[in-house]
């Protein structure tokens, strides 16, 4: 031990009670200030788990595992010396002798006591809450009970109509129970919308099949044993065999108030603007505590809350006063924003702006003040993308424009001006409301310590890290900072190659560079990462689609190394391409009969063909020998590549096509087979305006018309939906081909790695129209050597799978020993549903 | 981080060709299952465990391997959670850090250093 640091005794000892979100950020905010080693730490929590993201709880049914949601690992508590106790409730304060008790006997002492004891859901006095199968939403645990009931239930009933009821509405949705939302107001999320807006969150949510029941009080929840109706106050019923109840939030204040710590009428601690309760060595923070008359229910103002108290337990003096409630979400699917002065309540004379675009679902609302200069508040409904713009300019008081529409009115085509706005904020304004970062901090980042990236600046400053609803305007911020001091803006590839993915291109084409080794010798350096190298990959098969494992295997991502998507569980996935989704029954035999031989699990793929699972990687060349041997080919469905052109049936059987769909969608999909692009390809084509191939969901979509094809780009499902745009009208199928070439070459030869064409027409400068006058009026005049540079690469096609099983030095690769035949004893695989599915120990916790 | 001094015993896993250059293989020993990465850009052959400590795969010998400021490292197909060649730590994130061997090349045969 060193002499100036503190010995443990003379350690003032900091206690928390409550190791949630706000008891945890408290943690990290007074490690930074305790860099002298002042204070010892000690958190209790009463759950199991070390604290957890509760704000994000719903994304726990889709992908995110238990880890994600964890603020931070058991060892991160150690690493900092905080002595953490989960699964220990505190259940004893003795505000004399200045210590607390668990529930497991455990007393400790402490010097000051920060009371962070959160919430409870508010369970009303409804007869039949008791039953089996009403449930709260609040922990890990209520989300695990509603996942496994929900298998045995159909209907849901969620009660509360409030930001956590639609949040719990949306994961009953995903389990996949028809659900309907209780509301006793008039309208939903009173507090935050006005009629208008709450009307179209209401059509919103409709539209994503979720019933919205307002002006219903709960009579009681019936049922023998378990939820079988609902009977409301104005005599109607409602069926339900679950029940999720979220009518609100009660402060957990027991501790306190057998303390004989003040508490408020209705529950809360009473605390003063620094935090400190009726005794000045405790204090309370986040939803337990009561300021003003007020309890928080939101995590921003916990943290500030908790700011506060670090602050004034480190000699400072801060005082937390009003907090600002803007706020955005996402609810179901819908976007949802309200910030400042958002029903324009403040100023007397003030004036709205409101754009009702019922045909969007989206509804836009300001309050500007009375002289039209300044932006008071307001709200956004369906498309809440300008929200910190808007927030931005209210607290900052900015000059509106001439126009004030203009501010809510959105991007239109070619226009991007968003940007520039950003940069011309003063300093001081707050770029992340949820760490505080301020634009001053980030721009002398970029300027003086040259981070050019958004991780170094999430890293440094926390910007980014919470809500993530600033991280746009953070690239806009670096973007606009190197362009102002006429540095260029790049986008390289990573720390290997200083070039743009289209310089990459470029340079392989011009100097006839086949290989990854010689392209880093003579235009990168270092030995290359995981980032250069499969975007060299893509590169190279887009500009001469050579074999992918010829010399080349070991920069391929493992999809593309093994010719097969990697499973859970370290499987692969077979995938034969069926053009257009047509396949003969003799074709459905042999894959059927291969499925039984190898034992996979079969499942039909979104792009209409058969997907078959749990193919253990030595044996895949021998499923392709056979699969070849039927006249099966590739899909390509491990490949950034094209995988699939979708079809409906067509006017061979179909009363209302026009055209032959299926055929046409074969010609298309066997013309571009195996080509390789910056991400994945999709296709459609539809034999009539009713359009069951989804065309316009994919980067390329063709439709019937009368007089012949309309011809739709840049579409696609996944994350972010987007509807495909039209490029032209009443093609005929020679025609349509020639834009197709230009449109995918061009796509290819521009786009950056991992952009789908709806990204890289989002990000192209001129938009659509700009798109529609490279591709349909040739204005570049590129159009006839990108049609070449298609047909060279159609040319040379062959399927990668027929190479592999007929060359045994690649066939070889194929082994997961390289000194043993045997497999990966760690498989494990367990019966479901009558087929085989992977039952892999890692994956556990998070498996549904 | 590998070091020689505490070898016991040297476990001859293949022949040299046998491991693609710039890439990895996964040796049998025993009950345990080895990545070894011939990364012959740098001349430099490499050992850790092939179990990725993120979701328990046996996948990190499938794994791309790159550098990142000349430190080699390798990473997981699954994920792309990163670590390091040399300490076994977790470039990218806060998983645990993987276990690392010595390797040794003699006579066109590559060893494993096990302790």
């Amino acid at each position: 031990m060193t002499s100036n640091t503190v010995s443990d005794s003379q350690k003032k000892h900091i206690v928390i009670v409550g190791n949630g979100m706000v008891g945890y950020k408290f943690c990290e905010k007074l490690l930074k200030k305790n860099d002298k080693g002042d204070f010892r730490i000690t958190i209790f929590g009463e759950e199991t788990r070390p604290a957890y993201d509760r704000v994000h709880l719903s994304a726990y049914f889709e992908d995110s595992s238990e880890e994600d949601l964890q603020l931070a690992p058991i060892e991160w508590y150690k690493e900092n010396g905080i002595e953490l106790h989960t699964g220990e409730l505190i259940t004893e304060l003795d505000r004399d002798n200045q210590t607390v008790t668990s529930q497991k006997g455990r007393t400790v002492s402490y010097d000051k006591l920060i009371l962070a004891t959160g919430s409870s859901a508010f369970v009303p006095p409804i007869p039949g809450v008791e039953k089996k199968g009403v449930f709260v939403y609040r922990t890990i645990e209520d989300l695990d009970a509603i996942t496994n009931y929900a298998k045995k239930a159909s209907k849901a009933a969620v009660i509360g109509g409030g930001l956590l009821g639609l949040e719990a509405a949306k994961s009953a949705m995903d389990l996949g129970l028809e659900t309907s939302v209780i509301e006793f107001a008039p309208r939903l999320m009173p507090r935050q919308l006005d009629e208008i807006g709450a009307q179209a969150l209401k059509s919103a949510l409709e539209d994503f099949n979720l019933e919205i029941l307002l002006n219903k009080n709960t009579k009681q929840i019936a049922g023998n044993g378990t939820p079988e109706y609902l009977d409301f106050a104005d005599g109607e019923r409602l069926d339900a065999d679950m029940v999720i109840i979220s009518a609100g939030i009660r402060p957990r204040d027991e501790l306190a108030k057998k303390a004989d710590l003040e508490v408020g009428e209705r529950g809360g601690i009473v605390v003063n603007d620094r935090m400190e309760t009726n005794d000045p060595n405790i204090f309370a923070i986040g939803e337990s505590a009561l300021h003003r008359g007020m309890i928080y229910g939101l995590v921003a103002p916990g943290y500030e809350m908790a700011d506060v108290v670090v602050e004034n337990l480190t000699g400072g003096d801060e005082e937390f006063t009003e907090f600002d409630m803007s706020t955005k979400l996402k609810l179901v699917g819908v976007d949802v924003a309200s910030f400042g002065d958002a029903f324009g309540e403040t100023e007397e004379n003030s004036k709205k702006v409101i754009i009702d675009n019922k045909a969007k679902g989206v509804y836009k609302r300001i309050n500007i003040s009375e002289d039209g200069k300044r932006l008071l508040g307001g709200m956004l409904v369906g498309d809440a993308d300008d929200y910190n713009m808007l927030l931005q300019i209210a607290k900052n008081g900015f000059s509106l424009p001439p126009d004030p529409i203009d501010l809510i009115i959105g991007e239109r085509d070619g226009e991007t001006g968003a940007g520039q706005k950003v940069y011309d904020f003063p300093d001081d304004s707050i770029i992340c409301s949820c760490e505080s970062v301020t634009k001053g901090e980030i721009c002398s980042l970029i300027e003086e310590e040259g981070m050019e990236d958004i991780d170094s600046i999430k890293g440094c400053t926390k910007a980014g890290t919470g809500c993530s609803g600033c991280v746009p305007m953070l690239d806009d911020l670096i973007t606009q900072s190197m362009k102002a001091r006429g540095k260029e803006v790049r986008k390289v590839i990573c720390e290997h190659f200083d070039y743009t993915r289209q310089e990459l291109y470029d340079l392989i084409k011009v100097k006839e560079i086949h290989t990854y080794d010689e392209l880093l010798d003579e235009h990168g350096t270092g030995n290359g990462c995981e980032k250069c190298k499969p975007a060299v990959a893509s590169l190279l098969a887009s500009a001469f689609n050579e074999h992918v494992l010829k010399d080349r295997d070991t920069i391929q991502d493992t999809n593309d190394r093994f010719l097969a998507n990697i499973q859970r569980g370290g499987t692969y996935s077979v995938i034969p391409r069926v053009p257009g989704g047509e396949i003969t029954p003799d074709k459905l035999i042999t894959i059927g009969q291969l499925a039984k031989k190898y034992g996979l699990y079969t499942k039909i793929t979104g792009g209409q063909r058969i997907n078959m699972m749990g193919a253990r990687v030595d044996q895949l060349p021998n499923i392709w020998e056979e699969l070849i041997e039927a006249g099966f080919e590739s899909g390509h469905a491990y490949g950034k590549a094209l995988r699939t052109v979708k079809s409906c049936v067509g006017s061979t059987w179909c009363r209302y096509g026009l055209h032959e769909s299926v055929s046409f969608a074969i010609e298309i999909e066997e013309r571009y087979r195996g080509l390789r692009a910056p991400h994945k390809l999709k296709g459609g084509v539809s034999g009539c305006v009713r359009e069951c191939a989804e065309a316009q969901a994919k980067d390329f979509g063709i439709i019937a018309t009368e007089e012949g094809w309309n011809l739709f780009v840049c579409g696609n499902g996944g994350t972010n939906p987007q509807h495909a745009r039209l490029l032209a009208t009443d093609l005929d199928e020679e025609t349509l081909i020639k834009y197709l070439d230009r449109f995918l070459m061009f796509y290819i030869k521009t786009a950056e790695h991992l952009n789908r064409t709806s990204t890289w027409l989002n990000k192209m400068d001129g938009g659509l129209d700009y798109l529609k006058k490279v591709v349909v009026e040739d204005s570049l005049g590129i159009g006839e050597e990108l049609e070449q540079e298609m047909q060279q690469l159609i040319n040379v096609y062959a399927c990668e799978w027929t190479e592999v099983v007929n060359d045994p030095e690649l066939r070889k690769r194929f082994t997961h020993f390289v000194n043993s035949e045997d497999a990966d004893p760690s498989l494990k695989f367990k019966d479901y549903r009558e087929q085989k599915v992977p039952a892999p120990a890692g994956w556990e916790k998070d498996s549904k | 981080m590998q070091t020689t001094q505490n070898v016991n015993q040297w476990f001859k896993a293949a022949k040299v060709e046998d491991f693609p250059k710039n890439g990895g293989a996964c040796v049998k020993y025993k009950d345990q299952q080895i990545a070894v990465f011939n990364f012959s850009r740098r001349g430099e052959w490499y050992a850790c465990q092939n179990m990725c400590p993120h979701k328990k795969e046996m996948a990190l010998a499938r794994g791309m391997i790159g550098e990142s400021e000349n430190e080699p490292k390798v990473a997981c197909p699954f994920h792309k959670k990163a670590f390091s060649l040399q300490s076994g730590e977790n470039i990218n994130g806060e998983e645990e850090a993987v276990t690392t061997y010595p390797v040794k090349v003699e006579d066109g045969y590559v060893y494993i250093g096990l302790s």
